[in-house]
């Protein structure tokens, strides 16, 4: 199910994190695979976040893939679910000076769903 | 090691064998911990000491390294190597910071072995860029150049550098340490906001020393450095310092990280208590082991000697043509152009403070450029400035004319030194994982609003800085107007300060009420300027100075008149 269907249940967290060998962002995706793009980042309700990113800790740090792992929450805006801070606005995107550099200077093609 | 000297230049410290061994064997060692961390044998717990150990910081969007600038003085081959590596592994900039050192935002851990070598073949790195050590040294950046010097302080900073590197003391101190050197009579390095400030000074004698201050420094919690002892000979400048750092290494706090600074303990013991403990350390240090042999420091001293000036007339027939024919050079001159103590020559700030622009950013084709014209016109050598400018610092007056117009065409030609477009802004919550607001697009607006030249100069010196969390690194507790960026509740907030000073007179601002919005913080701004320009005498009287005589009130009714 993707964020935007999920986002409608209520309240919701997404899971990210930086990619070790990179810093770049991530997120938790459906099945436990990291992916780039928030819009492919799966989310979790509220009461289910805190060990399913306990579980993503782990597995990060025993693949060596991902630091800095933690769960944000998500609100629905228009009908899609966006980070409810700027900070996490900032982060799925890039820098709000600098439009283009980072994921939002990505073409349409990369906001699809990467492996990471 | 493909080492590339940098150069015979006017300024530079030659690293010798000794200094290039230890870099290169610290790039080694890091590649290997690097290696270790990929393969999973060291945890990130067991990592991030060692990588912020090397310069290597996590920020929002990728890691974020932060290349030191040994006192803001590097060499144009430096500059040169800086750009290469912010196109090759960053995104084709880099970031001048308070600190006079440079970050790239978009490194790769994988590539940072590689970028530290490559940087080690110029003589640079990125030690002693963070974790709780004695930071690069700051200074004057009209180091050698400035009239009113009393002594060389990138003598007293490389000093401090040779000292401090690898010092099994100083490596684990409790908190940070920060030290500015400023080697003239005017503070141009803003030493009393510094865990420790000296200021150069000559005794009843004539004889030159330093002012040791201690205990300034921003932050959650702000102060301004005091007056621990007037004077220090120079002999007794490394004996004086390691006095200070031993009593903060025995006292300071290890606890709480917000009350580990020796400004907490300099406030907490008092300054009687704190001096008197620092004059019994350095009474037992003071002898031949501590005391700066003469012969090293002329060494040393020779590294920075004067380069070859030429005889020339101070008065420059082709500057005043230049300045009679095109307004804009001579708004430039009057507003970035500096006297220099050798006849004929001046000194040129660089703004990198477009109006509309991220202060601080400078791209890689500009940064080429700055290192061609610092060949051209200033023995290869330039400086960043702790204001997040560059300065050449020997120009004769005869090329200034041509140095501006390749400025200007670049972009880099901006009249603002020290005026309202001359905003220091921290990377903020664009960047910064500390953050809780965005500072650049508020420096952007604000540079925006007052872009008119002209209107600058009517204005005239008033520094704003802005910072986009209580950490302070955009310096706003010393702006004469101060930006606090602060979230509340998801939404970006601006809290606005008064009447801070960097300079000798050094003041910490105040609240001037409640925090405004992003779209209102630049119309409160610019209410603060028109009240200002209304109330002051003379038409000069600065804005620090009406502060002071009329008080907050005439600002706040403009502000909060609608509240």
């Amino acid at each position: 199910m993707s964020a935007k269907d999920r986002s409608k249940e209520g309240s919701m967290k997404a899971i990210t994190a930086n990619r070790l060998r990179d810093g770049e962002v991530v997120f938790l995706g459906d099945g436990g695979r990291w992916v780039e793009s928030f819009a492919e980042a799966a989310l979790f309700p509220r009461d289910e976040a805190d060990g399913v990113l306990a579980a993503a800790k782990e597995k990060a740090e025993r693949e060596r893939f991902g630091v800095d792992i933690y769960a944000f929450e998500v609100v629905e805006q228009d009908g899609v679910p966006v980070p409810a801070t700027m900070r996490e606005r900032i982060r799925t995107a890039g820098p709000t000076v600098r439009t283009d550099l980072g994921k939002q200077a990505w073409g349409k093609q990369a906001w699809g769903n990467q492996a990471a | 090691m493909n080492h590339i000297a940098p150069g015979a230049r006017a300024g530079i410290y030659h690293y010798d064998e000794i200094d290039r061994q230890f870099v290169a064997e610290r790039v080694e060692q890091f590649r290997k911990q690097v290696d270790r961390r990929l393969s999973g044998e060291l945890t990130e717990e067991e990592f991030k000491p060692v990588r912020l150990m090397n310069g290597l910081y996590l920020q929002l969007h990728a890691y974020m390294l932060r290349i030191a600038v040994p006192y803001g003085v590097m060499s144009a081959v430096q500059l040169r190597k800086l750009a290469e590596i912010g196109r090759r592994y960053d995104r084709g900039y880099g970031h001048f910071t308070t600190r006079q050192n440079l970050q790239y935002n978009w490194i790769k851990l994988e590539d940072t072995p590689a970028i530290l070598h490559e940087l080690a073949e110029v003589d640079m790195h990125a030690l002693q860029t963070s974790g709780n050590c004695v930071r690069n040294v700051t200074t004057d950046p009209f180091v050698g150049a400035a009239k009113d010097e009393v002594v060389d302080g990138r003598v007293y900073a490389e000093i401090l550098r040779q000292w401090t590197t690898m010092h099994p003391e100083f490596t684990y101190l409790p908190r940070k340490f920060k030290i500015a050197i400023s080697g003239a009579e005017s503070d141009r390095a803003a030493v009393r906001i510094h865990d420790v400030g000296l200021l150069a000074r000559r005794n009843d004698k004539g004889e030159p020393g330093f002012s040791f201050y201690v205990g300034g420094g921003l932050g959650r919690s702000p102060f301004v450095g005091k007056l621990v002892r007037e004077w220090v000979a120079q002999e007794d400048f490394v004996a004086y310092l390691e006095a200070i750092l031993r009593v903060y290494n025995q006292y300071g706090r290890r606890d709480n990280i917000y009350k580990a600074r020796i400004k907490i303990l300099v406030h907490e013991l008092g300054l009687e208590t704190f001096t008197r403990e620092v004059e019994e350390e350095f009474a037992r240090l003071r002898g031949p082991k501590y005391r700066l042999d003469p012969e090293v420091v002329e060494a040393i001293r020779q590294h920075f000697a004067p380069p070859p000036f030429e005889e020339l007339p101070d008065h420059s027939d082709a500057l005043e043509r230049a300045r009679a024919a095109d307004p804009a050079f001579a708004n430039w001159l009057a507003v970035n152009v500096a006297e220099h103590k050798a006849p004929g020559y001046a000194i040129a700030t660089i703004s990198l403070k477009p109006a509309g622009g991220i202060p601080g950013d400078a791209t890689c084709d500009q940064m080429d450029l700055v290192a061609d014209l610092a060949e051209r016109h200033s023995f290869g050598e330039l400086r960043v400035t702790h204001v997040q400018n560059l300065v050449l610092a020997h120009v004769k007056k005869d090329e200034l004319y041509d140095l501006w117009k390749r400025l200007d065409d670049a972009g880099l030609g901006s009249a603002n030194a020290g005026l309202i477009g001359d905003i220091i802004a921290c990377p903020g919550l664009d960047y910064c994982a500390l953050a809780n607001a965005r500072s650049i697009p508020l420096a952007q607006a604000i540079s925006a609003r007052f872009a008119d030249p002209v209107r600058q100069r009517t204005i005239g010196e008033l520094g704003i800085k802005i910072s986009g969390c209580i950490n302070a690194c955009g310096h706003h507790h010393v702006g004469a107007i101060g930006i606090l960026g602060v979230d509340k509740k998801g939404t970006e907030y601006y809290q606005i300060t008064v009447g801070g000073d960097p300079t000798l007179t050094t003041a910490i601002g105040d609240i001037l009420g409640p925090a405004v919005t992003e779209t209102e913080a630049v119309d409160a701004i610019e209410a603060i300027v028109d009240v200002y320009l209304a109330n002051r005498r003379d038409g000069a009287e600065r804005f620090v100075d009406t502060l002071a005589r009329v008080g907050h009130a005439p600002f706040k009714e403009r502000i909060y008149a609608a509240d």
